[in-house]
């Protein structure tokens, strides 16, 4: 198992947001995350890599315990966050942003480079001496993306990477995805297009008030896509 | 377009610095020397605090803490030589080959220390700190009696460099204007190195750094420390020009007008901190041969700066250009 956080609890001060939340990543696997706004999948994201830390439950990172430690340590056993609201460097150029937190850590044989990036997100080498704040909502998604890339994960974590964006470029970033699962990366992803996320994940997990309540591969998403499309009000 | 104008900006700033030995004699000889030293002395604490502020959103109020350091490292070294007491064992030294990078290690620590300390803390609670250990060592140096306390501590000469007499106003502007050429060089590389974005990227979002898997702490303890040192031997030539040291040097008035001056001159640009300590000198300089009031023009002066020129005067200079 690559990931597995087995019945968390965490909570922002006095509101608790989950409660015995587990979830399973296998080696290669893509897993989502959904459900309507509020019910726990950012923070489960969060408790994941160490920003709200479970007071309850374990997280197994590769067989070695991972919640209790802080964000960067956890980040540097191969977790790639791509946040909420992108959250670039602003102030930095889109080549800086790219290279500054730049790490092959975990080894990877064929590690992530500007060309590399470049060449999955060719409007990013157009760009890339411009600072990253003048980019467009699209071009910010795409450098986040890159930027969690190039500290060469082995998981990759997105939430809500379409979110907000014109639909050619939620289809772009869709396309990169599926390349990315296509070389075996590990993605745990949080969007609300489930066509597009039957497509590209395994298994899915539908979050409900901070407990998984239903979980199962795309074809038996598919059969009882009705029921759960008005659990999760899409 | 081969020239921007932050290149050109950039240039006659240079060119006046340069100009500066060369003009003197038709602007009042060497106290035009004097204070055109002043100024360079005096923009490489500016700068280095813009390595804080500018870069890191490091916003520190105990700056003149290492500038005074420095000072009175060159003071007491000296004062020890000349009356022929010992200190620790060491005789002194009047080599600024010596006293020099002393000044820069013990600023340096004193920076280390600090810096370990407060960037444990952030914001608001980050600047008192910063103010309230620089005032501790403030006190520390009124409480000194043996080192003149309150009164500071003169100096019998200028350092020798390399064994040499500093004799001239000339030689010494060169070798401060060298100091500042090279503090500068210095922290452009270091902007534009992995370190630099690093740091660049922990002001904007430091949690997002994190999640990157970068503790950004090391990387603001390494600034905060390197800054300390280029205070330090801002404060080591300081001591050299005025040949006088004395706690004024790190109260928190100095702490202030180094902070003044890199905001008026503009934070994050490697000239914007030179541009303010030249112009906070030389308007200080007119208006105090003019008023004993001064300050109640430069006030008004340094409001109308921040207000219309909110990215300090290097942001007027340099225009819209390449944001």
């Amino acid at each position: 198992m690559m990931l597995s956080v087995q019945s968390i609890d965490a909570a922002y001060g006095d509101a608790q947001a989950l409660f015995g939340l587990s979830l399973d990543i296998k080696a290669g696997e893509a897993v989502t995350l959904i459900g309507r706004n509020g019910m726990g999948k950012t923070t489960t994201i969060r408790a994941i890599m160490g920003l709200t830390p479970p007071r309850a439950g374990a997280i197994h990172f590769e067989g070695q315990r991972i919640d209790g430690l802080k964000p960067h340590e956890i980040a540097r056993r191969g977790l790639g966050l791509v946040p909420e609201g992108r959250q670039i460097f602003v102030h930095l150029s889109v080549e800086e942003n790219l290279v500054a937190t730049a790490a092959n850590r975990t080894k990877g044989a064929t590690p992530w480079t500007l060309a590399r990036i470049f060449n999955l997100f060719p409007r990013l080498a157009e760009r890339r001496a411009q600072s990253a704040g003048t980019l467009s909502g699209g071009e910010q998604q795409m450098l986040a993306i890159g930027r969690a890339l190039m500290t060469n994960p082995r998981l990759l974590i997105l939430d809500e990477a379409t979110e907000g964006l014109a639909p050619l470029i939620r289809q772009d970033i869709w396309n990169c995805l599926a390349a990315l699962r296509a070389q075996g990366l590990s993605i745990l992803i949080v969007d609300r297009n489930l066509d597009e996320l039957m497509r590209l994940a395994d298994r899915h997990n539908v979050v409900e008030k901070g407990r998984v309540v239903w979980s199962g591969t795309s074809q038996e998403l598919a059969a009882e896509r009705e029921r759960i499309e008005q659990r999760i009000g899409v | 377009m081969p020239f921007s104008r932050q290149t050109i900006a950039g240039l006659l700033i240079a060119a006046c610095l340069i100009a500066v030995p060369y003009a003197a004699p038709l602007m009042g000889g060497n106290y035009a020397i004097t204070l055109a030293t002043r100024v360079v002395i005096v923009a490489i604490a500016a700068s280095s605090l813009d390595l804080l502020i500018g870069r890191g959103a490091l916003v520190s109020f105990g700056h003149a803490a290492y500038f005074g350091l420095g000072a009175y490292v060159v003071a007491i070294a000296s004062f020890h030589l000349a009356n022929d007491i010992p200190i620790l064992g060491w005789a002194g030294s009047n080599e600024a080959l010596v006293v020099w990078p002393l000044a820069m290690l013990i600023s340096g620590v004193a920076a280390l220390i600090i810096g370990a300390l407060s960037l444990r803390t952030s914001g608001v609670y980050f600047i008192m700190i910063t103010l309230a250990f620089a005032q501790m060592i403030y006190f520390v140096f009124v409480a000194l009696k043996y080192y003149g306390g309150d009164d500071g501590l003169a100096l019998n000469s200028r350092n020798l460099f390399a064994g040499e007499r500093i004799t001239d106003a000339r030689s010494f502007y060169w070798i401060s204007l060298g100091a500042l050429a090279l503090c500068l060089f210095i922290q452009w590389r270091l902007v534009v190195s992995r370190f630099g974005m690093a740091l660049r990227g922990a002001a904007s979002n430091e949690r997002r750094m994190a999640a990157l898997g970068f503790s950004v702490y090391g990387y603001r303890l390494v600034a905060f420390v390197i800054a300390g040192m280029m205070a330090g031997l801002a404060g080591a030539l300081s001591a050299n020009l005025n040949r006088f040291v004395s706690p004024d040097m790190m109260g928190w008035v100095r702490s202030g007008g180094f902070m003044v001056m890199v905001i008026m001159g503009g934070v994050s640009s490697l000239l914007g901190p030179v541009i303010g300590a030249a112009t906070y000198l030389l308007v200080e300089t007119a208006l105090a041969g003019w008023t004993e009031h001064w300050e109640v023009v430069f006030g008004p002066f340094v409001l109308l700066v921040a207000l219309f020129a909110p990215r300090g005067i290097w942001g007027l200079l340099r225009g819209r250009a390449c944001e």
